[in-house]
C-alpha cells in the first residue's frame, strides 16, 4: 500500500518535470533531424512558465474550468494506472478526460477551434478500439485487468501479445500528437487550422494543456511499459529503453510523414488494429 | 523573476507585403539561421503571441485585420515591423490606398529596415523584441501584483498629463 502511494506520489510531481524533459528532447532531435541547431532542452518550461505569465484573455470562462477537469482527469488516470488498479477503468477515464478537451475547444464558438474539436473527436474514434483491445489483450495474456496483477507476470507479455504493441505504439501517433495524425491540434510549423483545438486557449490555459500533455505522455509510456515488465527487476530496465526507442520512433514519423486526412487516418488506424490487435486476440483466444 | 524573454513566440502577418520579406521571415526559421534556437515558435494564432512581425505597409483592407491581431494579443506584447515598406510606406508610400508604415494603426516598437530585410537584420530586431519583452513583462507583474488593470494605468496617465498641461 505505501508503495502504491509512493507511485502515485511520484507521478504526481514527476511526470511533469519528465513530460517537459522528454518534449525538450524531442523539440532538440526534431530540429537536429531538420539540421537546425534547435532549442536548449529546458525550452518547453521557458513555454510554460511564460504562459503562466501572460494577461489572462479568454472567450468564455467556461474554458479554464474544462481544462482544469480534462488535467485532474488526466491525472486521475495517471494515478489509478501507477496505483495499479484496473487498466481497463483507467483507459476509460481517459476518454472522459479527452470528452472535456472536447467541450473546452467547442464551447469558444470559433470555428477553427470547433473544426479542430471534430477532428480530436474523429481521432478519438480512430484510437479507441486499439486502446481497449490492448486491454482486453492483457486481461487474456495473465487473467487480469489490474496492473498490479500484470507486472508479476513470469515474462515480459510483449512475448504474447506482439500484435496488440504494434498496434498501440501506432495509435500513440496520434494520442502524442505527432505528424501524420495530428489533424486536431495542427503543430507549429504547418497550421492549416490556426492551431486547431488549442486556438482559443491563451495564457494560462494553454499552460493547463500543456501540462496535462506532459502527464498523458509519461502515462501513455507507463503503458508500453507494461508490455515489457515482469517480476525480474532487470526487466524495468529494458522497459526504460523500450520507452526511449518509441519516443525516438515517433518523433522519426513526426519529422518524415506529411499530415494525412481524417479518413485516411480512420482508415490506417482500424485497418492496423484490426489486422494486429485482432490477429493476435483471436490467437490468444484460440492458444489459451 | 521570470525569464520570459526565452520563449518569444512569433505571429507574422502581412500587411501589404510584396512577400520579399514574408520569405525572409520565413528564412529566418530555416536550418541555416534557425530562429528557433532562441526560442522563437512561429505560432499563427494571436491568442498565444508574443511578438507581432508585420511586413508591407498598411493599406485600406488591411488596417481593421491589423488592429484586430493587436487587440487579441495578450499583454505584455511587441510589434515589430519588418522591411522598409513597413517601417514608413517605403515605395508605396504615395499610392493613394497605402496608409503608410505600420505605427500608423497600432504601436511599433522595433524597426527592422531594408528592402527586403535581411534575415540577420530580422533576427537582431527580434533579439531587440525580446528584451523588450522582458522588459514589458516585469512592468506587467508589477501591475498585476499592484492588482491594478491597464485600464486603470491608462487613466493614470491621462490625470498625470491633464495635470502636468495645467
Amino acid at each position: 500500500m505505501v508503495t502504491r502511494i509512493i507511485l502515485i506520489l511520484c507521478y504526481i510531481l514527476l511526470a511533469p518535470c519528465l513530460g517537459g524533459i522528454l518534449e525538450g528532447f524531442d523539440r532538440k532531435i526534431s530540429a537536429r533531424m531538420q539540421g537546425r541547431i534547435g532549442p536548449p532542452i529546458r525550452q518547453p518550461f521557458f513555454d510554460v512558465i511564460k504562459l503562466y505569465k501572460k494577461q489572462y484573455i479568454v472567450v468564455n470562462h467556461s474554458v479554464h474550468f474544462l481544462l482544469l477537469s480534462y488535467a485532474a482527469l488526466m491525472i486521475l488516470t495517471g494515478c489509478m494506472f501507477y496505483g495499479g488498479t484496473d487498466l481497463l477503468l483507467c483507459f476509460f477515464v481517459l476518454s472522459t478526460a479527452a470528452t472535456f478537451l472536447y467541450f473546452a475547444a467547442v464551447i469558444t464558438n470559433s470555428p477553427y477551434s470547433t473544426i479542430g474539436a471534430q477532428r480530436e473527436l474523429v481521432q478519438m474514434m480512430a484510437y479507441e478500439p486499439a486502446v481497449l483491445l490492448t486491454a482486453v489483450g492483457f486481461y487474456l495474456a495473465t487473467g487480469s485487468f489490474n496492473v498490479s496483477n500484470i507486472i508479476h507476470s513470469d515474462y515480459s507479455l510483449i512475448v504474447k501479445m506482439p500484435g496488440f504493441f504494434a498496434a498501440f505504439v501506432f495509435i500513440m501517433t496520434i494520442k502524442m500528437r505527432k505528424s501524420p495524425f495530428d489533424t486536431s491540434a495542427s503543430h507549429h510549423p504547418h497550421q492549416e487550422l490556426v492551431k486547431g483545438i488549442t486556438t482559443e486557449m491563451g495564457g494560462k490555459n494553454l499552460g493547463v494543456f500543456n501540462i496535462t500533455e506532459w502527464y498523458e505522455n509519461i502515462f501513455l509510456l507507463g503503458v508500453v511499459a507494461l508490455f515489457i515488465i515482469n517480476k525480474n527487476p532487470w526487466s524495468y530496465l529494458a522497459a526504460v529503453l523500450v520507452i526511449l526507442a518509441v519516443y525516438f520512433l515517433e518523433i522519426l514519423i513526426d519529422n518524415t510523414c506529411a499530415r494525412v486526412k481524417w479518413e485516411l487516418m480512420l482508415k490506417m488506424t482500424w485497418f492496423v488494429t484490426l489486422l494486429c490487435s485482432g490477429l493476435n486476440l483471436l490467437i490468444l483466444m484460440l492458444v489459451r | 523573476m521570470a525569464n520570459v524573454k526565452r520563449s518569444p513566440w512569433l505571429i507574422h502577418y502581412d500587411g501589404s507585403s510584396c512577400n520579399g520579406c514574408d520569405i525572409e521571415v520565413l528564412a529566418c526559421l530555416t536550418p541555416i539561421y534557425d530562429a528557433e534556437r532562441l526560442g522563437v515558435e512561429n505560432t499563427g494564432d494571436p491568442m498565444q503571441a508574443d511578438i507581432l512581425l508585420i511586413t508591407g505597409g498598411i493599406n485600406a483592407q488591411a488596417e481593421p485585420v491589423v488592429k484586430q491581431i493587436y487587440d487579441q494579443m495578450p499583454r505584455p506584447k511587441v510589434v515589430v515591423a519588418v522591411g522598409v515598406c513597413a517601417c514608413t510606406g517605403g515605395v508605396f508610400k504615395d499610392c493613394y490606398n497605402i496608409k503608410g508604415g505600420a505605427d500608423t494603426v497600432i504601436p511599433v516598437d522595433i524597426y527592422v529596415p531594408g528592402c527586403a530585410a535581411r534575415p540577420q537584420s530580422i533576427i537582431d530586431g527580434i533579439i531587440q523584441a525580446r528584451d523588450l519583452f522582458q522588459k514589458r513583462s516585469e512592468e506587467h507583474d508589477a501591475l498585476v501584483k499592484a492588482g491594478k488593470t491597464y485600464e486603470d494605468l491608462k487613466k493614470e496617465q491621462e490625470a498625470k498629463k491633464e495635470e502636468e498641461n495645467g
